[in-house]
């Protein structure tokens, strides 16, 4: 067991590697929104989920908005629940202790690199456990050090740091383009976004822009193919 | 409530939400709908909600917002580097304020 458990870990090293580095900008960012180090160190326990974090960040301001903070969360991580059930074969027949502790580290880039490794019969509940061990590690350092570099930038405004959400979120959705269907929808939530931003307080186009768009998506005809749930995992899982 | 109460009741209840759909997602995996509206509003959800995250901001950065957002873009769907991506977007920005504040 101690073996699988390296083995997910060294497989994970280089997605690991690439998450540290917007883990180091989610700790600039946190910093320049005079978040306490405390609170981020306790999301990267507690939360572990990259664009979640991110989200969080973005969104904190006093009174705090706890309510629609946790509802934006929910909806960008509902995926996990099939990033969840995609995992159902590797933890068949095991004990509900058993998956109880080893999902929580279960984030989208140690899932991604076990399901490649389950496809070729390598992979098993210790594999995404020292693959997740490896990201947690990684993700929680870097987070930390963005933090602290987060406090030795002069002027944040001219180095675009308050861009660079929108910057990030941008790269990642690119990833996530299924092809023309998504047309509609996107438009949709970018018109619903912007058009909520000016009328509405607080972060709330967040949550009309994204349910209203994957409302079209679901009211549109639907067509889909046979094997494209695990096609769309394997994009989810490079994107995010 | 304090601040640094509330600052932990937040980060706990997006904590317990995250893991119960990692969880959940596990336990029910039977029963979740591997096709129909359901599935295809859940399947449409992450990119819908990223663009409403990013759309007001890009507004917000008028012409030059709409440049370094389309730059990203691109950048990020040649190299597929989040990260050099995102610093492509970034340089446009900083170079055109830099540009604005000496002219």
């Amino acid at each position: 067991m101690r073996n699988r458990l390296w083995a997910g870990a060294v497989a994970c090293l280089p997605v690991a590697a690439s998450a540290a580095a917007y883990g180091a900008v989610l700790g600039v960012l946190a910093e320049q929104k005079a978040i306490a180090w405390q609170t981020l160190l306790m999301s990267d326990f507690v939360v572990f989920a990259g664009s979640a974090q991110f989200v969080i960040v973005d969104m904190w301001s006093h009174p705090l908005p706890v309510l629609s903070i946790a509802l934006s969360v929910l909806l960008i991580n509902l995926r996990y629940m099939l990033v969840g059930a995609s995992l159902e074969p590797l933890f068949r027949g095991k004990s509900l202790w058993h998956k109880a502790t080893r999902m929580h580290l279960a984030a989208d880039e140690n899932w991604a690199v076990t399901m490649a490794a389950h496809r070729r019969g390598e992979a098993d509940t210790s594999y995404l456990f020292g693959g997740g061990v490896c990201m947690f590690t990684f993700w929680t350092v870097s987070t930390m050090i963005g933090y602290r570099l987060g406090g030795w930038v002069p002027d944040p405004e001219m180095l675009a740091l308050d861009f660079a959400m929108t910057a990030v979120f941008t790269a990642l959705t690119t990833g996530l383009w299924r092809g023309k269907r998504d047309l509609l929808p996107w438009l949709a939530a970018v018109v619903l976004a912007v058009v909520t931003s000016r009328l509405l307080p607080d972060r709330w186009y967040i949550l009309i822009g994204g349910v209203g768009g994957a409302l079209v998506a679901a009211l549109l005809p639907q067509q889909r193919l046979p094997n494209e749930a695990t096609s769309q995992a394997e994009t989810v899982g490079e994107a995010i | 409530m304090s601040r640094e109460t509330l600052s932990i009741v937040t980060i706990l209840t997006c904590g317990l939400v995250t893991y119960g759909l990692r969880l959940g997602g596990l336990l029910l995996a039977d029963r979740l709908p591997k096709r129909g509206r359901v599935r295809a509003f859940m399947d449409a959800l992450p990119g819908t909600l990223l663009l409403s995250l990013i759309a007001p901001s890009v507004v917000a950065n008028g012409i030059w917002g709409g440049v370094a957002t389309l730059f990203t873009a691109l950048c990020a769907i040649k190299t597929k580097s989040p990260l050099l991506s995102m610093l492509v977007g970034m340089a446009i920005i900083a170079a055109q304020r830099y540009v604005t504040r000496s002219c």
